[in-house]
């Protein structure tokens, strides 16, 4: 039996990458899940987004382990978007267990980049969407009385700035990466009174799309000061998806039960360097 | 199968509370265990330390489970005495993978004649003791270069003075249990080449014999500003062992495969409130 028999988890940018993975992962331990994904371009973002097929993968990927999947098309800018995928998620699934913010861009070394959009845009999926995921489900979670738990993916960038150049995309991935650690605190605050945990889990790089694509790596190529600063302590360049999705299996499980209000690193050391 | 089949850990503070139930939680996912504790009365202490009786529940509770431990008396304070004990664990049941510096004292509420002592005594325990705890196994474990990983158990206390009556045992424990952390972070600086990660636990108060006494309740009682040291966030007074054992089962297992340098709250909310 799973550590997740019977519960429901809400993940936003589930069609690939970390949030596939942790989608996966969750229904390992017996979860059902609610799944939205932007599917479509973001102006600053120079390298392909997720697609419908992405997500039709994930969906597949969950179904062959006997769990129900509700997958949806939203923007996290959007939050009547979120609400309605809640809507139709919890009608077939019933109310929300665990929330994951997770969907996330990075636009650092975009070609030709308007810096300004770029901070605007960084700052309002991965920060404001974080702030609309939360408050779209956790209405779900605070009714069914149950408690539940929430993670917010932040990153090393939320804990230190290390590797900055001031481009428009670091600048706003290190500022709403810490942002996501004050949401963090204010909702751990706000929802103990229910029994739901709030945590951040804060990745290296993980070898993911978001990653791994041509745009990040001339980035790294031609700004090798910033790679330099990237390097971990452990002796591993990248860490896989897997790896924030056992932390986040962890934290959301009844073996976390008295954890909340917790910044948890899955960096490989790099934030302790 | 267990997450640690194969598994040998070295556990400080064995005979009862955390110590016992980490033996366990561990032994439950396949590790055999090496285990000491100091079994005396210290001076500056006024409720009662470990028995040889309670490092014999743990032997029968670890043997319950078909696993094998080797339990013996020593003071962390004594880095030879101490080796020794873990010399003789490593002849029984080989090299050791895991080390949980376990082991502590905490004085609040005991009467302080000497004020001098009783700081030296918590210092002397709960910071010297972990360091004298971890180095000789560090030596063998990059000797025998399979990795390996170290849980340090600091505390809230490690993290914030918060209830601080400025007595040699609270100025005395917050000062080790920050300590602490400053090993862990050296330590997983020294040691990240050899894969060998270190962490730190910081539990809040637990339902345990060095928290649940007549010494530490009247003390409590008697001083309202304590009260803060143990207000948690959750509607929660006290965690269980359980709680502890399982997030450091989590950070020893291949799930924390790249977690390193981290401080882990099982605080219940205490640190974000």
């Amino acid at each position: 039996m799973g550590k997740l028999e019977g519960k429901v988890a809400f993940i936003t940018g589930a069609a690939r990458g970390q949030g596939r993975s942790h989608a996966v992962r969750l229904a390992q331990e017996g979860a059902d899940i609610i799944a939205v994904d932007l599917m479509g371009p973001v102006a600053s973002v120079a390298y392909p987004m997720s697609t419908p097929e992405d997500m039709q993968q994930t969906v597949q990927e969950v179904e062959a382990l006997d769990r129900r999947i509700i997958a949806s098309q939203a923007d996290v800018r959007d939050i009547s978007a979120l609400r309605t995928a809640v809507a139709q998620g919890t009608a077939e699934l019933g109310p929300i267990d665990v929330i994951l913010a997770n969907a996330g861009i990075a636009n650092q070394g975009a070609p030709d980049a308007d810096e300004d959009l770029a901070f605007h845009e960084v700052l309002e999926i991965n920060l404001a969407g974080v702030r609309n995921t939360v408050q779209a489900a956790v209405p779900s979670m605070i009714e069914k009385g149950q408690g539940g738990a929430i993670v917010l993916t932040s990153s090393t960038q939320g804990l230190t700035g290390r590797g900055g150049d001031g481009s428009g995309g670091s600048e706003g991935y290190a500022a709403a990466k810490h942002g996501v650690v004050g949401l963090m605190r204010t909702y751990a605050n706000w929802l103990a009174q229910y029994r739901i945990r709030v945590n951040t889990v804060h990745p290296t790089g993980v070898n993911t799309p978001m990653i791994v694509n041509e745009v990040m790596e001339r980035y790294l190529t031609e700004n090798p000061g910033v790679g330099d600063a990237l390097q971990n302590l452990l002796p591993v360049p990248m860490v896989e998806a897997i790896d924030i999705s056992n932390a986040i299996a962890f934290l959301v499980s009844d073996d976390a039960r008295y954890i909340t209000g917790v910044t948890l690193p899955v960096d490989a050391g790099f934030t302790v360097r | 199968m267990g997450k640690l089949e194969g598994k040998v850990a070295f556990i400080t503070g064995a005979a009862r509370g955390q110590g016992r139930s980490h033996a366990i939680r561990l032994a439950e996912e396949g590790a055999d265990i090496i285990a000491i504790d100091l079994l005396e009365q210290v001076s500056t202490i006024d409720y009662p330390m470990s028995t040889q009786a309670d490092l014999d529940e743990t032997v029968a509770a670890v043997e319950a489970l078909d696993r094998r431990i080797v339990a013996s008396k020593a003071d962390v304070r004594d880095i030879e005495a101490l080796t020794a004990a873990y010399r003789a664990g490593v002849a029984e049941l080989g090299p050791v993978d895991i080390v949980l510096a376990n082991a502590g004292i905490a004085q609040l509420g005991s009467a302080e004649p000497d004020p001098v002592v009783s700081f030296n005594d918590v210092i002397d325990i709960n910071l010297r003791g972990v360091w004298n705890t971890v180095w000789p196994v560090a030596q063998d474990m990059i000797e025998r270069g399979e990795g390996g990983a170290i849980v340090l158990t600091s505390s809230t206390q490690g993290l914030t003075g918060r209830g601080s009556d400025g007595s040699a045992g609270a100025l005395g424990y917050a000062a080790a249990k920050h300590g602490v952390v400053g090993l862990m972070r050296s330590f997983a600086n020294w040691l990240s080449p050899h894969n060998i990660r270190v962490n730190t636990v910081h539990p809040t108060g637990v339902e345990t014999p060095m928290v649940m006494n007549e010494v530490i309740g009247k003390y409590i009682q008697d001083n309202p500003g304590a009260a803060a040291m143990v207000a948690n966030l959750m509607p929660v007074d006290l965690v269980q062992p359980r709680d502890i054992s399982n997030a450091i089962a989590f950070l020893v297992s291949d799930e924390g495969r790249y977690i390193t340098g981290v401080t882990l709250p099982v605080d219940a909310g205490f640190t974000a409130k």
